[in-house]
């Protein structure tokens, strides 16, 4: 004995492991059998490969004792994969076991025999499960419902045949609350997967079922019932009224998710409803638990606090009371506070914007930066969103300079440029901005300074040694940086021609002459033409009164909105983007189409910015499918942890900085971005061999960038979709 | 649905995986390792990858991870994490890398039985217990147990089995408060509201049905919720109290157990229940009005020059004098480069503790009525760049018994049964800090 287990421990291990638990597996002593599958399973755990025991696991399937036999089913689950032929001697165990007198004996069976995927096994399913579902027992009938969903997948043809669906939809209306759950559970699974077989249609009967069961079953039956209710669409006002009046009890269920679930029903439902007064009523009635949900975990809060804020951009007024709930804590999670912060902005009016400036004065002080700098946006939101709050809000700002920390000052720099955009008359801070030049290093920042020193020339009396500093440096600054120097020695030049001509004709000839990039030297062309033909035409065009902002505040466009509502708790209302966009096949072209849609929606509204959504979302969309497709040669495609809010390009409002100097043109930044990612895209392409297209693509994209019109704008989405489309599939066949 | 269900410790080892559906590779553990564990720059607990989202949270020291493809419910993923975190806890007593490793048969039975097919099935720790023991069931003495336990598995009354019998009938009712509250450095309230839950224990016989009343405005949200809808429906139930007296408690949003049924409670607001067996929570609520507060801070904090901060805080204790609070303990952040700290406090102990960045002043026992004062100072070493203090709030901790901030009371507790049937009753009131934060 004691020489065997030397043996063991100085042999090969695996090998003598193996070895080991096949004798214990075939022991004469139940204790040992028992003992040796257990080991087995803990190395199945462990990923060690142990199917070649699958034959001595076997011989354990018939046993009293309910445990062993658990633990040998999980481990047939595993393997049967690997030893179809052999899991045919189990089929007999199990046949028998789906009629043993224990109902969980029954279940069992049942339940595991849908988990075995082995094609000779679904012959033998087929009777068992006819009969498990008329069982007596609940338990049993429950199991088999879900069962039922199984042999879907694995055979839908079988399915229907034997008529299985039918039973299902008897099911529906079953005595006990939970059969009926599970069977509504199983056939909106198999309705989602092959929608023509018609699994899952509501009838006005089968929703008084539900909305019965609905109040008596679990928790999970609940939100499944709860989710199948709100796809539904009510015939009448009447059955919406009565749907919300009846889902409406839930919002006081302990359970965050079922609480979401019944708010999205009812916030569904009620949009059908005539009488205001009753829907005002629901709207108010859904607030405290809405709020309430603000004090669960962390993550459930998370998933709540992103569907607040969609709930909040479709009916604003729904918080407006509740402010302080949404104050971050010291020690919330990042993702927690940054969630939090938009969803303060949303909510502030002139009541609580007091509370709500302090507030954010003091995450302005925190040591996060991101934090720190979304904070420092959210003042200027709230500022140009409220008009009675901008004085306080830009005294907050000044305060914050103050502070002389880095990103902090920047962050300002630029939140007062918007500031600036919205309204006028506080061109006397501008000697406090123009102090802090030296400490800006990011091109926003820089950009923002050098724009506002442009915008109000005529009132800075060094304006010209300010943009001298610029001018001198030039050559190294970024494309953006450059383009603002360009505008605003132009426009200097416009208001005082005296001081500033040897100015403009240096920086002209820097960006002609010694820049390569085409769009700083098409503008400095444009300009110099400009202002060497007639310089009052080149006023009225470089200084045109430009339109004012209305709102920073980023809003998903209205069809997209609507699209996430009935998406309310799930993943897509999470990452605020359509579930197609970041799941399976057909994004890419989801994805453009969405973009494509929203540009022209914009261009009809309003040219300048299109140009800048329609590149923003270019820019944001190509390099990030270009890395997915790079994944997707690995299996595993990402496309981004954060959600959407968080790695969206600049909303119209942060970028539209580009679109100021006055005449339409193309945004800096976002293009470069975009550029990039067309770039990779052409690489990869090469590399697939589909060169015809990659011209065209390219071809596209240089148009573009020097046309940049809103409408060529929706032109390259188009282009670069249906490439990417070949893109995908050409990386398909790998 | 959910595919799959990981546990992983720490470092990243995986210990349980259970696949529920084919679309759960075991290459997909090493991915979520890589992914999220190794990678210290994830802030969001939900990552999709592709068409594949992990879901993580995390407890003790584990990791647990649903996995699923699709567009899933995210809540329900969370809460359903959350609940197996609860159930581990309910059965080894705390869930954590050791437990898992002593008890992962257990584990995987668990998971089989609370998930079939990705979907949540019971997830009530009490039933499961019946069925689910660390023993094991023989098939054929349990027999006649299992159409039972079945039964109730799946009944309407899924939390309560039947038979029950005790020979003395006794409910213990425990109100526990706690407080937030987050006060400015200009020492105005910010923000004070109330987390009460109210936690039962009954051990009585049969299948009594107990109703349950507090002193709470009857309209749930005054203006709100109330006027329209429960107008039509107020003079079904008898039109109860029109509008509670005075000293009553306006609760702002409440949820309830399941056991409540939660149509007679939207009806008339009764609360009115059949308990399961044991301990469990009956309802939470939120109340935001007239919040007492029960100690009130007042703290200086000067910065003097770059190499000390000066403290002086007092904690006055607002409540009756025959009161008494346990368990204070105040954490005072002191700045990151602090070398040395001096205090001197008027009650209780004070220590510096550097690797939580601040002082912690502990009192014993805090009488009602009461004040005591901390003075303290921090030496700072030098440094090399002189970043700004960032000021973390001071925080407090407590517990008070028979005090509620809010000042819910139990007005009743009945207990309806057939036949002769005595109970006794006992309500015990306590009061915590929640998140109980000053800024200075």
């Amino acid at each position: 004995m004691a020489v065997n287990r030397l043996r063991t421990a100085l042999g090969t291990p695996r090998k003598g492991e193996t070895h080991e638990l096949r004798a214990g597996l075939v022991s004469q002593y139940a204790y040992e059998r028992k003992d040796s599958i257990q080991k087995t399973i803990m190395a199945m755990t462990l990923g060690k490969d142990v199917s070649v025991l699958f034959p001595d696991v076997l011989k354990n399937i018939a046993t009293p004792d309910l445990d062993q036999k658990k633990l040998v089913y999980l481990y047939l689950m595993n393997y049967a994969k690997s030893h179809p032929d052999l899991c045919i001697l189990a089929v007999n165990t199990f046949v028998q076991d789906s009629e043993d007198p224990n109902p969980l004996i029954r279940a069992l069976a049942i339940r595991t025999m849908g988990c075995i995927r082995v094609e000779k096994m679904i012959d033998y399913m087929e009777e068992p499960l006819r009969k498990t579902l008329k069982d007596e027992s609940p338990y049993v009938r429950k199991t088999a419902a879900l069962c039922v969903a199984k042999l879907f997948d694995l055979n839908p043809a079988l399915c229907i045949e034997n008529g299985f669906l039918e039973t299902l939809q008897e099911m529906v209306g079953d005595s006990n609350p939970m059969v009926a759950a599970n069977s509504v559970t199983a056939l909106a699974e198999i309705h989602e997967v092959a929608p023509e077989t018609r699994a899952l249609v509501v009838t006005s009967q089968m929703l008084k079922k539900m909305l019965l069961a609905m109040n008596e079953c679990t928790e999970w039956g609940r939100i499944t019932v709860l989710k199948t209710l709100a796809d539904y669409r009510a015939l009448d006002t009447k059955e919406a009224e009565n749907i919300c009046e009846r889902v409406s009890p839930q919002f006081q269920h302990v359970n965050p998710a079922v609480v979401l679930a019944a708010v999205k029903t009812v916030f569904l439902h009620m949009q059908h409803i005539e009488s205001q007064q009753l829907r005002a009523t629901y709207l108010k009635k859904m607030a405290p638990p809405l709020v309430t949900l603000v004090s669960s975990q962390p993550e459930v809060q998370y998933v709540a606090l992103r569907n607040i804020d969609l709930l909040l951009q479709k009916e604003p007024g729904i918080l407006e009371k509740e402010m302080r709930v949404f104050f971050c804590k010291y020690n919330d999670p990042p993702y927690l506070k940054l969630t939090k912060l938009e969803i303060m902005v949303r909510i502030a009016n002139s009541n609580n914007v007091d509370q709500l400036l302090a507030e954010l004065k003091e995450y302005a002080m925190e040591v996060d930066m991101d934090f720190v700098r979304k904070a420092v946006r959210a003042i200027g939101q709230v500022a140009i969103k409220i008009e009675e709050c901008a004085e306080r809000a830009v005294n907050v700002l000044l305060e914050l300079i103050n502070t002389k920390v880095g990103y902090v000052v920047q962050e300002v720099i630029v939140v007062i440029k918007d500031i600036f955009r919205k309204y006028p008359g506080y061109e006397g801070i501008i000697p406090t901005l123009c102090s802090c030049i030296d400490d800006l290093d990011e091109p926003n920042a820089r950009g923002s300074l050098i724009w506002i020193v442009g915008e109000y020339a005529e009132k800075i009396s060094n304006a010209n040694e300010i943009l001298t500093g610029f001018v001198e440096g030039f050559n190294e600054e970024f494309t953006q940086t450059q383009l603002q120097i360009l505008t605003a020695v132009v426009k200097l030049f416009l208001k005082k021609p005296d001081e500033s001509q040897s100015l403009v004709q240096r920086v002209l000839q820097a960006a002609t002459a010694e820049n390569d990039n085409p769009d700083i030297r098409d503008r400095a062309y444009v300009y110099w033409r400009l202002l060497s033909s007639d310089p009052q035409i080149a006023k009225n065009i470089v200084l045109s009164a430009r339109p004012q902002i209305t709102s920073t505040i980023p809003v998903l466009p209205a069809p997209l909105l609507n699209t996430l509502l009935p998406n309310l708790s799930t993943l897509a209302s999470v990452y605020h983007k359509p579930p197609q966009t970041f799941l399976g096949d057909g994004r890419s072209s989801a994805l453009q189409a969405e973009a494509l849609e929203e540009a022209r929606e914009n261009a009809r509204e309003n040219p300048i910015a299109a140009a800048a959504v329609t590149a923003a979302i270019a820019g944001g969309s190509a390099p990030q499918q270009a890395q997915s497709n790079a994944e997707n040669l690995l299996d595993i495609d990402f496309d981004g942890s954060a959600p959407a809010s968080m790695q969206k390009a600049p909303g119209p409002g942060a970028s539209g900085l580009e679109g100021l100097a006055g005449t339409p043109q193309r945004v800096a930044s976002p293009q470069v971005g975009s550029g990039g990612g067309m770039d990779d895209l052409a690489g990869m392409f090469g590399d697939a061999g589909g060169s015809g297209v990659n011209g065209g693509g390219s071809a596209d994209d240089m148009i573009n960038g020097f046309a940049g019109l809103g409408v060529n704008g929706g032109q390259q989405g188009s282009a670069t979709g249906g490439e990417k489309k070949t893109n995908e599939d050409l990386l398909g066949l790998f | 649905m959910l595919s799959g269900v990981l546990l992983f410790n720490q470092k990243g080892e995986l210990l349980i995986m259970r696949a529920f559906r084919q679309d759960m590779r075991p290459r997909l553990a090493d991915v979520f390792r890589i992914q999220v564990i190794s990678n210290a720059q994830i802030r969001s607990p939900i990552l999709t990858l592709g068409s594949t989202t992990f879901s993580h949270i995390k407890n003790e020291n584990l990791y647990i991870v649903g996995v699923s493809k699709g567009n899933v419910n995210a809540a329900l993923v969370f809460e359903f994490l959350y609940k197996l975190a609860g159930l581990g806890k309910a059965y080894f007593g705390r869930f954590d890398e050791e437990a898992v490793k002593t008890n992962f048969v257990m584990v995987y039975e668990l998971l089989d039985e609370i998930l079939d097919f990705g979907y949540p099935q019971g997830t009530d720790a009490e039933t499961l217990k019946m069925y689910i023991t660390t023993e094991g069931v023989k098939s054929e003495r349990a027999l006649e147990d299992s159409s039972k336990i079945t039964m109730q598995a799946t009944g309407a009354l899924s939390w309560r089995r039947d038979g029950i019998k005790y020979r003395k009938n006794e409910a213990f009712v425990d109100v526990i408060e706690d407080v937030n509250l987050l006060v400015s450095a200009s020492g105005t309230v910010l923000r004070a509201d109330v987390n009460g839950t109210i936690d039962m224990r009954a051990y009585l016989s049969g299948t009594p049905e107990c109703k349950f009343g507090l002193n709470d405005k009857l309209t749930l949200g005054e203006n709100g919720a109330g006027t329209d809808l429960s107008m039509q429906t107020s003079t079904k139930g008898g039109k109860k109290a029109s509008k509670a007296a005075a000293g009553s408690v306006t609760l702002e949003d409440v949820s309830l157990h399941q056991c409540v049924k939660l149509s007679s409670f939207t009806n008339d607001r009764t609360i009115s229940f059949i308990p399961p067996d044991g301990s469990f929570q009956l309802m939470t609520y939120r109340a935001t009005e007239n919040v007492n507060l029960p100690f009130k801070v007042h703290a200086i904090v000067n910065e003097v020059g770059k190499t000390k901060v000066e403290y002086s805080i007092g904690i006055r204790a607002n409540y009756g004098n025959k009161l008494y609070a346990t368990n204070v303990v105040v954490k005072i952040p002191t700045p990151l480069n602090t070398a040395s700290t001096t205090h001197r406090a008027s009650q209780g102990k004070a220590k510096y503790e550097p690797s939580e960045n601040a002082i912690v002043w502990k009192i014993a026992r805090f009488t009602g009525q009461s004040e005591y004062v901390l003075t303290a100072e921090a030496a700072l070493s030098a440094m090399t760049t002189h970043k700004a203090w960032s000021r973390p709030p001071l925080s407090m901790q407590f517990s008070l018994l028979m005090f509620t901030s809010s000042g819910l009371l139990v007005r009743y507790l009945k207990v309806f049964e057939k036949g002769n049937y005595s109970s006794v009753k006992w309500v015990r009131y306590m009061t915590r800090a929640g998140s109980y934060e000053i800024r200075f």
